[in-house]
């Protein structure tokens, strides 16, 4: 069975729209791309999406109620209900450094955004 | 002149402790001025601590942050060049007594003061339009919120606004806050747009595909009903000239409206000193120092304009710094003459308003409409550059050289196919 997706690249402002053809799980195509950065990504996008996250985490005893976090890589996509699950059963304590790694989850670092 | 209110002193002082503000005093103060920075809020950064999403700073630090990464380094250099600053304290008035004598009166927990200064810079950023600006009818109830509102509750104070939402507005805030709420749980029955085309970047679109959601271009919410909180909104579907369709009404049920369409600069301290305002920007007509028609009182960051960009926000910050440190050493802001740019063909809106000549410029501009393959000219010189793409939704910036306009009576700039 053959599978198109169609992106509109997001690499450079140009923003191309990209057209991956799948067939049983192989790139067998890839149209209208400009450049190889915009192709791969392409590929990229259509057979293992990734995303950075970003959250908020309840901080005690700190400035604001909340810390803001993000992963420190992007996740699968299909990961992150799962993830987000993961960092809504999370609390912290103050002090909070920002760039401060606060919890790891399937080895992907949380890091803070914001200091507390 | 208000004996009883204590009196302080400066070069310059700032309003406004967002991004263009601290880019601003961060300037004023390497430039050798004493220089007070003024937030009402208790926290530096502006909305930046609110935007936890990354897009921060890739011009300026070559790195992409989120929001709050990006204020963050912005008040460590404020903090180490030790600029005074001073948060939880609310202008009330400027006061413009001269050239070189103004008076910004604020308050705060420990009291009212009036703070005396040579040059003023303001950068008090932007209003977001609500709900009764749009046209939107109905029950007076409770889950209607600015975009910006619904952020600071869920991403500063950690509480969900609501469960099952509506979007109105698909620029890049309203599709943050798609992104958002969809992935703390909530049910995004909807983005609707007026417009034909989406108005956020493609990065942003893609967040639609991502989560599932629905986008209704061409559609616009006329009413809200709900007893006590949201219940569910009327769409009605609009043709080319914005006029609704009779007959193609349709309801969603939700119990969150989230209003997200547009923002407009806050220049209510402005106007009452004279300020003139430029009705396509909503900011003050500047110079190419983003100086007011009031001398002495510059502009930057979405006071002067919306920027889509926080980089071009620091930007301007710096620029208004090094334009009060001039008006102060000069007296003033000189120029043989000025030479006053005008929107052409498919430029919506432009700053800076007049150029000198003398200096190279940033222009700041937005197109009206989406155009492909296009090319920017200033006929009166003979200026070109090629643009692959422009979009209402994403300001462009050109650079002009001193020389290429020097000589130049007036600029008309406009936005052409090649
Ligand atoms: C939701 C959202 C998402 C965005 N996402 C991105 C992105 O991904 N990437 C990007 O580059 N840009 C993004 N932007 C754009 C960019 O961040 C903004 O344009 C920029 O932050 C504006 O900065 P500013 O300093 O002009 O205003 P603000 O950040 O609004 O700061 C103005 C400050 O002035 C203070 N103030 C106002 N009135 C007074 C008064 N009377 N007395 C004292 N203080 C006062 C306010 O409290 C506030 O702190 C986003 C904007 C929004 C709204
Ligand atoms: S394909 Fe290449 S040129 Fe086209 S948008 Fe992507 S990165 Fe840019």
């Amino acid at each position: 069975m053959t599978k198109t997706y169609r992106f509109t690249c997001i690499v450079c402002p140009l923003g191309c729209s990209i057209e991956v053809r799948i067939e049983d799980g192989k790139v067998i195509g890839v149209t209208g791309h400009t450049c190889p950065r915009g192709q791969e990504w392409a590929v990229e996008e259509a057979t293992n999406p990734r995303r950075v996250v970003m959250s908020v985490v309840p901080v005690e005893g700190g400035a604001l109620p909340t810390v803001s976090v993000k992963t420190a890589e992007p996740v699968p996509k299909e990961l992150i209900p799962e993830l987000m699950k993961f960092l809504a059963g999370l609390k912290l304590k103050a002090p909070v450094e920002i760039g401060e790694v606060v919890a790891e989850w399937n080895g992907i670092k949380i890091v803070a955004t914001r200091g507390a | 002149m208000f004996p009883e209110i204590p009196m302080l002193n400066y070069d310059v002082v700032v309003i406004g402790g967002g991004p263009a503000g601290m880019a601003a005093a961060v300037r004023a103060k390497e430039l050798g001025l004493n220089v007070l920075l003024l937030d009402e809020n208790d926290y530096l950064g502006g909305i930046l601590p609110q935007c936890i999403h990354p897009g921060f700073g890739l011009h300026y630090f070559r790195e992409e942050l989120t929001g709050p990464e990006f204020a963050a380094r912005f008040a460590k250099r404020l903090v180490e060049l030790g600029v005074e600053y001073r948060t939880a304290a609310r202008v009330m008035e400027i006061r413009n007594y001269s050239d070189l004598e103004k008076v910004v009166i604020f308050t705060s927990p420990s009291g009212a003061y009036q703070a005396w200064a040579k040059a003023v810079i303001y950068a008090a950023g932007a209003r977001e339009r609500h709900a009764f600006e749009i046209g939107i009818v109905g029950d007076r109830v409770a889950g209607v919120y600015t975009a910006g509102e619904a952020q600071t509750l869920m991403d500063i104070y950690g509480i969900m606004p609501g469960r099952e939402v509506v979007i109105v507005g698909s620029g890049d805030v309203g599709l943050i806050m798609a992104r958002r709420f969809a992935l703390e749980g909530a049910k995004v029955k909807a983005v609707i747009e007026l417009m034909p085309y989406p108005g956020g970047l493609a990065r942003n679109v893609m967040i639609l595909r991502d989560f599932d959601i629905p986008l209704y271009l061409s559609h616009k919410v006329v009413e809200v009903r709900g007893r006590g909180r949201v219940e569910r909104v009327k769409v009605v579907k609009v043709d080319e000239n914005l006029n609704e369709i009779p007959g193609s009404e349709f309801w969603i049920e939700a119990d969150t409206l989230i209003i997200s369409a547009g923002l407009v600069p806050s220049v209510k301290k402005l106007t009452a000193i004279g300020v003139e305002i430029d009705p396509s920007t909503g900011g003050p007509v500047v110079n190419d120092r983003l100086e007011t028609s009031v001398p002495g009182v510059f502009v930057a960051g979405n006071a002067l304009l919306i920027n889509d960009l926080v980089d071009y926000v620091a930007e301007q910050g710096e620029l208004a710094a090094e334009g009060a440190k001039e008006f102060i050493e000069n007296g003033g802001i000189e120029s043989r003459k000025w030479i006053w740019v005008e929107k052409g063909e498919n430029v919506r809106l432009l700053a800076p308003h007049r150029l000198s000549g003398e200096r190279d410029v940033y222009l700041y501009l937005r197109v009206a409409r989406p155009m492909e393959d296009i090319e920017l000219r200033i006929p009166e010189v003979g200026k070109r550059v090629k643009l692959s793409l422009a979009t209402p939704a994403e300001m462009l910036r050109v650079k002009l050289k001193a020389e290429e306009v020097r000589n130049a009576e007036k600029l008309t700039v406009e936005v052409v196919r090649e």
